[in-house]
């Protein structure tokens, strides 16, 4: 089987993969070890390991309130986006999945062509409403719309998924007597925990790594998330390269951690949809 | 018979109501609003007042700027779909060859995917940056002496190196696409290949690449539409400079709209983008995914 062209071709792509994956790989190990030098080193040592190990500016970022604070405020505020986006997009769902009637298909669509808004369109009158509405510098300003913009992709999901479950299920739980919400919250979500997983990963991630939103509406640098905390750090110390890489590493960790750990619902969520047809 | 329809309704609008509600007011609405703005002279402050038409569009037309922002658009798109999407679908080949360590492959392709915009633009401003920055001691470490190149401060260069960084964080999640859509490929039609002579390259080209179509298509689509609205990595990675050079249309919309106040002119630009990836989304499905929709029995009568 193993023709020269064929060896000769899979080496190639070898070679190929392993060049992706170290120019994946280098700048993080770059920006893990970077932290652990000094301006000197990385200057006269940017391939080494530090030398010595210069553990300083890590221990400063985690003993430095601003950076907790910040770490704080992007999990409360990816938790209750999730929370709510996935609690109302489920119910909204469950109408498009097992009612019918006149308009479903029409109002279904407009959510589904949000998905074509770009949020960046929106930026501006937001930042109006949400000054009149005075949810500037309060964090329901970042989880409301970021909810309204996560409805489409939750509701297209979590529809096809409601479909699914066979009727029978719904027409025996109505003949106990169980009347829509009961079905709703016992039977339908239960049974739904992998589709659940899905949107709340894709929730998740989608507003931890959230910047545009945060930015116009957050002045107050109490309320600051991780990336906006990052860039002003970034601003603050721009000369002292050491330091912003322990403070950029230490941004990661928490986006790898989850990655790490729910690897297969992000990616079954984003490939949701393909070689299905 | 009325009373349970009764019910029915009821159940309709309790269930739907908070999602219609936080859409309509969060979603729609300020697109109208923009849309609305879009026509007047205006500051963000009180109510538009100054109405001038299609002012604003006709400067857009004679702006530098604005019209740059489309070629630095279309450059990028250019650029990903001859480098960032072939060597995503080449590592996906081979991805799903049988080898070592793929699953670990995987997994680090993957991972740029998940940190932020943010996160990726300061690591990489400070990779690029020109005395103690990786790119500079990598280029003298391969022997092209001290180029003391500045990656994103050079008029020149800051596309490019926008470019590589954006592939960066990005092509992992093209290559999964591939991969999930490769995998779905029934293996009985890659050995019957196999049985009729057809080798590595001709099954490629004449098996795998036409039914990886639909993968392909739904991937394109989704990297020109994040082209179209991107922000984050610009503004944070160069802040549309060096002299405006890397701006994009959503960097010029912030510019205007926040920094200096041209809301009205600001709102245009985001119609524009809003027009742009509407039409294109529209067409696109329309004409370029239609086929996938129809399935695969009437492609194959397409091509005949």
């Amino acid at each position: 089987m193993s023709t020269p062209a064929r060896l000769t071709r899979s080496g190639l792509l070898h070679v190929l993969s392993i060049l992706v994956g170290a120019a994946i790989v280098v700048p993080i190990v770059f920006g893990v070890l970077g932290g652990f030098k000094d301006n000197g080193q990385l200057f006269n040592n940017p391939f080494g390991l530090p030398k010595p190990w210069v553990p300083g500016n890590y221990t400063a970022a985690l003993s430095s309130p601003a950076f907790w604070r910040q770490a704080t405020n992007s999990l409360t505020i990816a938790v209750a986006t999730t929370a709510l986006v996935v609690g109302v997009g489920a119910m909204a769902a469950f109408i498009f999945a097992r009612y019918a009637f006149p308009g479903r298909e029409a109002v279904f669509t407009v959510f589904a062509i949000g998905l074509m808004f770009p949020f960046a369109v929106a930026t501006l009158p937001l930042f109006v409403l949400l000054r009149t509405m005075k949810l500037l510098d309060n964090p329901l300003g970042v989880i409301l719309p970021q909810v309204a913009f996560g409805l489409p992709i939750t509701i297209i999901i979590l529809r096809s998924f409601f479909r699914s479950i066979p009727a029978e299920i719904e027409e025996s739980a109505v003949l106990d007597g169980c009347g829509p919400l009961r079905f709703f919250l016992r039977i339908l979500l239960p049974m739904s925990r992998p589709a659940l997983g899905t949107v709340s990963v894709l929730a998740i991630v989608g507003s931890w790594n959230n910047y545009l939103l945060p930015l116009i509406v957050f002045n107050d640098s109490k309320w600051w998330t991780l990336p906006l905390g990052v860039q002003q750090f970034q601003s603050q110390y721009s000369s002292d390269t050491a330091r912003i890489l322990a403070y950029v590493t230490l941004a990661m960790v928490p986006s790898l951690v989850f990655y790490a750990v729910a690897e297969r619902q992000l990616i079954g969520g984003l490939t949701s949809g393909i070689g299905k047809g | 018979m009325v009373r349970r329809r009764r019910r029915t309704w009821s159940t309709i609008a309790l269930f739907l109501t908070p999602a219609l509600l936080i859409f309509g007011l969060l979603v729609l609405t300020p697109m109208v609003v923009a849309a609305y703005s879009s026509f007047f002279s205006w500051n963000g402050f009180g109510a538009p007042t100054d109405f001038v038409g299609l002012g604003n569009f006709r400067r857009l037309l004679v702006d530098d700027i604005f019209v740059g922002d489309l070629e630095r658009t279309l450059l990028l798109i250019v650029l990903s779909m001859v480098i960032q999407l072939p060597v995503a679908l080449a590592l996906a080949m081979l991805l799903n060859q049988p080898l070592r360590g793929r699953r670990l492959y995987r997994m680090v392709f993957f991972a740029p995917y998940v940190l932020s915009e943010v996160v990726t633009a300061v690591l990489f401003t400070m990779i690029f940056s020109p005395n103690q920055g990786l790119a500079n001691h990598l280029t003298r470490l391969v022997g092209l002496g001290d180029l003391g190149a500045t990656w994103l401060a050079d008029t020149d260069t800051v596309m490019y190196s926008l470019f590589f960084v954006i592939s960066w964080k990005y092509f992992g999640f093209h290559t999964i696409l591939y991969l999930a859509g490769r995998q779905a490929i029934p293996q009985e039609l890659h050995e019957a290949a196999a049985l009729d002579g057809a080798g590595g390259w001709n099954a490629f080209r004449h098996i795998t690449l036409p039914l990886l179509g639909g993968t392909i298509r739904i991937s394109v689509f989704l990297s020109i539409l994040g082209t179209i609205q991107l922000f984050d990595m610009v503004w944070v990675l160069t802040g549309g400079g060096p002299i405006r050079s890397s701006e994009t249309l959503a960097v010029t919309m912030f510019q205007e709209g926040f920094k200096r106040f041209h809301v009205g002119y600001a709102s245009a630009i985001s119609m524009v983008i809003f027009l742009i990836s509407l039409t294109f989304g529209l067409l696109y499905q329309r004409f370029v995914l239609r086929r996938d929709l129809e399935g695969a029995v009437t492609t194959m009568g397409d091509q005949r």
